[in-house]
């Protein structure tokens, strides 16, 4: 059998290497035709996973304004209409127009739902998402993301130094930020006067049974290694890794630990089944503001953990210089603050802090949106895991928040 | 009623010799449907059960293969979850159709003189359809919280050690599945019930036999089928529900069932042979276990 030169579409093409691998000729094709073959050929069609890496969509940018955002929840500013104040600006300067969507709402889930296609290097129907470091990370380790164009983004010079050169991305070729947070310390401001101060402060007995931890492995086994004393963006390895994971097994089997919770550990707060949390910064000023101020935050001496959320470009898409100027929008300091004002993240825009001053010089205060150098200093970004160390130590986390 | 039995029955053994090809064409679309929605998955399901780690792959990177072992390595892993998933769909099966029985009897039989009643019933067991089964189950979650009324009045009588919880134990788990599968038991045993012949009952009391006799011996096996029914509707989602038992809901990290570790391994391990044969295994199991009880009942013409 000669071997043909495959075809362009990405779709028949993976299913004629599925089919290869499969080593079916034309015979067995025939015989098994029917309802067994199209079965299989539509089994077929679900990648294994990313044979090479795919290659970049041509960009239509010029012929075609539109664009598609995907974003998280309550992540933009926002009127008393549902309408977007800064997108609208941007599209009447621009002449794009944004079709933006609230479609992420678990870096997994997200990841789950497009994986396939990003394999395939189809469009996903997103010419801009923003996910988590570590899944960027993840993004551009398989060829995901597609380069940007920096001469069509100048005001990434507003991008605070510390950021630019993280080490997943270095130079920022393929992401940019969006928001960022701090995870650290809650309580209950009435059943724990006394405040926290520390991650071991959540181990004391009278909270036995009534502190929720995160279920994103970074920030909650983060904080331990840093209460441990391990610099979590430096060198660090397993032994570092295990310590802290035995330390969580250990409270969670003990009963301290009541439950292991993503964004619902807020409707425990509320409800009072735990009292104090690990938990991240914006959400508490939100609740604070929804259900009485009964909550504070801190960043726990030893350090509190770092994240952001970044814009990528997905590899299929085809509007790349859209997307670019869009972002190029949001790193004026004066969009930047309008955003951080709504939002209650951390603004990764220099001059933004300034330009919030001039809306409202209490906000341009809160440490916990326009951080300071002292605060900064006690924050860190947990390092890159190469792909191995990402299964390991998932697995471990996961192992005890499935139980035994 | 004799002929009419007797008609029947020639007809349904004439039916199959009849070759018709508008049959065979109208059942297409319904045969299509299976082979791209049911068997074409299942392959696909089947074929990445057996897949291996790609060598010296990223996270998430497999190749086709006959990896048998990713079998015996879930099973190894996750028999504790394996047996709980069961144990619990058990538990609240069994507490559902305890509770089902009486309210499918009254609405099904005491209630038949009253049909405005029976027909309110009947909508107060379907109510709660008309609320999404996830808000149902956080609204459980609110109300049984350790502030709650029911769990600080059951504290302040004693009822409750003042330091135990209800969520994120495996009663409150139970107590989900049993409550959001009550309507699945309830419907079937009323269907039967509704049809229950009250002569016979007279009758079994006429030849001297006591109320919990006539109920052994004549309600019970003529109302079989809706109890298989519906033990078989509330049995099988239960057992690979994921929902009650998460984290998120009524669970906690000592109460995760099959469904919660596949999700697990699916979304956030990557590890998608593993969780695809822990879908088979949950199906295999559930065929088995579900052949079994319906051979075991004698019931198969009655479904």
């Amino acid at each position: 059998m000669t071997t043909r030169p495959l075809p362009q579409d990405p779709m028949v093409r993976a299913i004629i290497t599925q089919a290869r691998q499969a080593q079916l000729n034309r015979r067995t094709l025939l015989t098994g035709a029917g309802a067994g073959a199209s079965a299989l050929a539509l089994a077929a069609c679900s990648p294994a996973g990313a044979q090479g890496k795919p290659t970049p969509a041509a960009d239509e940018s010029a012929t075609d304004k539109s664009l598609n955002w995907a974003n998280w929840a309550a992540y933009i500013d926002e009127d008393d209409d549902g309408n977007y104040p800064t997108l609208e600006a941007f599209q009447k300067e621009s002449g794009i127009a944004v079709d933006y969507e609230v479609a992420v709402d678990d870096n997994n889930t997200y990841y789950g739902k497009v994986k396939d296609q990003l394999a395939l290097g189809q469009d996903i129907g997103a010419d801009l998402v923003c996910l988590t470091d570590w899944m960027i990370a993840r993004w551009i380790r398989f060829g995901y993301a597609q380069e940007f164009d920096h001469g069509n983004i100048p005001n990434i010079a507003n991008l605070t130094p510390s950021l630019r050169d993280v080490d997943f991305d270095e130079g920022r070729k393929f992401s940019l930020p969006w928001q960022g947070g701090f995870a650290g310390i809650c309580w209950n401001k009435e059943a724990v006067p006394g405040g926290l101060a520390s991650v071991s402060d959540l181990w004391q007995a009278d909270l036995k049974g009534r502190v929720g931890v995160l279920s994103e492995m970074r920030d909650t086994v983060g904080l331990i290694m840093l209460e441990n004393g391990v610099d979590i963006s430096g060198k660090w390895g397993d032994d570092e890794y295990s310590e802290a994971i035995e330390l969580l097994r250990q409270q969670v089997a003990d009963g301290q630990i009541r439950n292991i919770k993503g964004n619902s550990y807020l409707e425990d707060l509320k409800s009072e089944d735990t009292l104090a949390a690990i938990c991240w910064s914006g959400d508490i000023t939100v609740i604070n503001a929804e259900a009485g101020d009964k909550w504070e935050f801190a960043i726990p001496t030893a350090g509190g953990t770092l994240w952001n959320d970044n814009f990528l470009v997905p590899i299929g898409s085809p509007r790349k210089a859209n997307a670019e100027a869009l972002m190029n929008y949001y790193y004026e300091p004066e969009v930047a603050a309008e955003v951080a004002a709504w939002v209650n993240f951390i603004t990764p825009v220099v001059g933004a802090k300034e330009a919030a001053a001039a809306i409202d010089p209490e906000l341009a205060e809160n440490q916990l949106i326009f951080p300071d150098e002292e605060t900064l200093s006690n924050a860190y970004v947990f390092r890159a895991l190469d792909g191995a160390e990402e299964q390991k130590y998932q697995a471990e986390f996961q192992s005890i928040l499935l139980g035994s | 009623m004799a002929f009419a039995a007797f008609a029947t029955a020639e007809a349904q053994t004439q039916a199959p010799k009849r070759k018709s090809r508008i049959a065979l064409f109208l059942l297409l679309p319904g045969i299509a449907y299976l082979v791209l929605f049911f068997l074409a998955p299942l392959i696909s399901l089947l074929l990445t059960s057996l897949q291996a780690p790609r060598e010296f792959g990223d996270i998430g990177q497999f190749d086709y293969a006959f990896n048998w072992q990713n079998y015996t390595a879930v099973i190894q892993g996750y028999l504790p979850h394996i047996l709980r998933s069961f144990g619990y769909a058990l538990a609240s099966t069994v507490l559902a159709l305890i509770i089902s029985y009486p309210l499918a009897y009254f609405i099904g039989v005491k209630a038949r003189r009253r049909p405005m009643l029976q027909g309110l019933m009947l909508v107060l067991v379907i109510a709660p359809f008309f609320i999404s089964f996830l808000l149902r189950t956080l609204a459980w979650k609110q109300l049984l919280s350790d502030e709650s009324f029911v769990i600080t009045s059951l504290k302040a009588l004693s009822l409750m050690a003042p330091d135990a919880h209800f969520t994120g134990t495996p009663f409150a788990v139970i107590f989900g599945l049993t409550y959001n599968f009550i309507p699945f038991m309830t419907l079937p045993l009323y269907t039967t019930l509704e049809r229950l012949d009250t002569r016979f009952l007279e009758a079994g009391s006429d030849l001297y036999a006591s109320p919990f006799t006539v109920f052994r011996k004549v309600t019970i096996p003529l109302s079989m089928p809706g109890i298989v029914a519906g033990t078989l509707l509330t049995f099988i989602p239960a057992a690979g529900d994921y929902i009650n038992a998460s984290r998120d809901f009524l669970g906690g990290t000592e109460t995760q069932m099959m469904g919660n570790v596949i999700e697990a391994n699916f979304l956030v391990l990557l590890n998608y042979p593993a969780a695809a044969a822990l879908s088979i295994i949950l199906m295999a199991v559930i065929l088995v276990l579900v052949g079994v009880y319906v051979k075991r009942s004698g019931t198969e013409e009655l479904l």
